[in-house]
């Protein structure tokens, strides 16, 4: 049983790494900011996923403890991750106008990037 | 004498002292994860930040959405998971082995059918956690969304999926 639990967190923690590994190696190969953005985004997620999960496994397994505070550091990573993203490409698009002249333009106006809304925000009801 | 200024509360003492019991409720349970333990003191203490963050921030959520089948959001939960596995191996595997010039990055729009704000935050966030796509972008009047593609051939069926698996499910959630 204890070498079942070896090998299980151990796989974890190489699966992990090696995404970890790949989602960096991802922003040096890419070409340009926004296909880099992807990598972090992406590969990173179950890189420390696979992290936090051997941590749970090995807690469960060597220390006969449940611990799930683990849970809390992906959820806050779910919540994260997106946001930073975003940021991160409205940055880009504030510092690079002319991508913004290449956009695909939505029906009625511009991105919120490029527009002050004007007066009532809400979307339609 | 009067107090027609004031339009008699007519919440019962529990809604007006637990006006969101789910935010009690996970807020609480986060207080539980955090201290990774149980004791009763800590349970009070969750106990009392679930009663009090709620009645504090009250004023910033006025119109809270409102989940109108939990049974299908703990569905969506499972399946964003899902793809969000499926999507690391996709990238990793974009990343070592695709020949850069035949990657089809491109920008693409999405017009929104979603209405809710908090639905369209899910959306948006969803699209970003999961295959290739990066969301960037709302438009001005929120009537859509601009996402980026690591790697569409076809920019139209790219916009049709997402809408399929995603928003088409979002919209039964949030009503």
């Amino acid at each position: 049983m204890e070498t079942f639990g070896e090998i299980i967190v151990s796989a974890l923690i190489v699966i992990g790494a090696t995404f970890a590994l790949i989602g960096s190696y991802g922003m040096l190969r890419l070409p340009e900011v926004m296909a880099r953005l992807h990598a972090p985004t992406k590969a990173s997620t179950l890189g420390i996923g696979g992290a936090l999960l051997a941590s749970m496994l090995y807690f469960l397994f060597f220390e006969n403890t449940l611990s799930i505070h683990e849970l809390l550091i992906s959820l806050f990573l779910f919540l994260t991750a997106p946001i930073t993203a975003l940021f991160m490409a409205k940055a880009y698009l504030h510092i690079h106008p002319e991508v913004g002249e290449q956009l695909p333009k939505p029906e009625s106006c511009d991105w919120s990037t490029y527009e002050t809304p004007s007066g009532n925000v809400r979307p339609r009801t | 004498m009067t107090t027609h200024h004031h339009p008699p509360d007519e919440r019962t003492l529990f809604e007006r002292w637990v006006p969101h019991p789910l935010l009690t409720a996970t807020l609480t349970v986060i207080w539980m994860l955090l201290a990774n333990s149980f004791s009763v003191g800590g349970l009070l203490v969750g106990l009392v930040l679930g009663l009090s963050i709620p009645r504090i921030t009250a004023s910033f959520w006025p119109d809270r959405p409102h989940i109108q089948n939990y049974g299908k959001a703990f569905a969506y939960v499972l399946l964003v998971i899902y793809d969000i596995i499926v999507a690391n191996v996709q990238v990793a595997r974009i990343i070592l082995f695709r020949p850069l010039k035949s990657l089809n990055t491109c920008w693409v729009c999405i017009p929104l059918d979603l209405t809710n704000p908090e639905a369209i935050t899910v959306f948006a966030g969803t699209i970003t956690m999961t295959p290739g796509t990066v969301s960037c972008d709302l438009s001005a009047d929120g009537h859509a969304l601009l996402v980026h593609c690591l790697d569409a051939p076809d920019r139209e069926a790219a916009v049709r999926d997402m809408k399929a698996r995603y928003e088409s499910r979002l919209k039964e959630i949030f009503p």
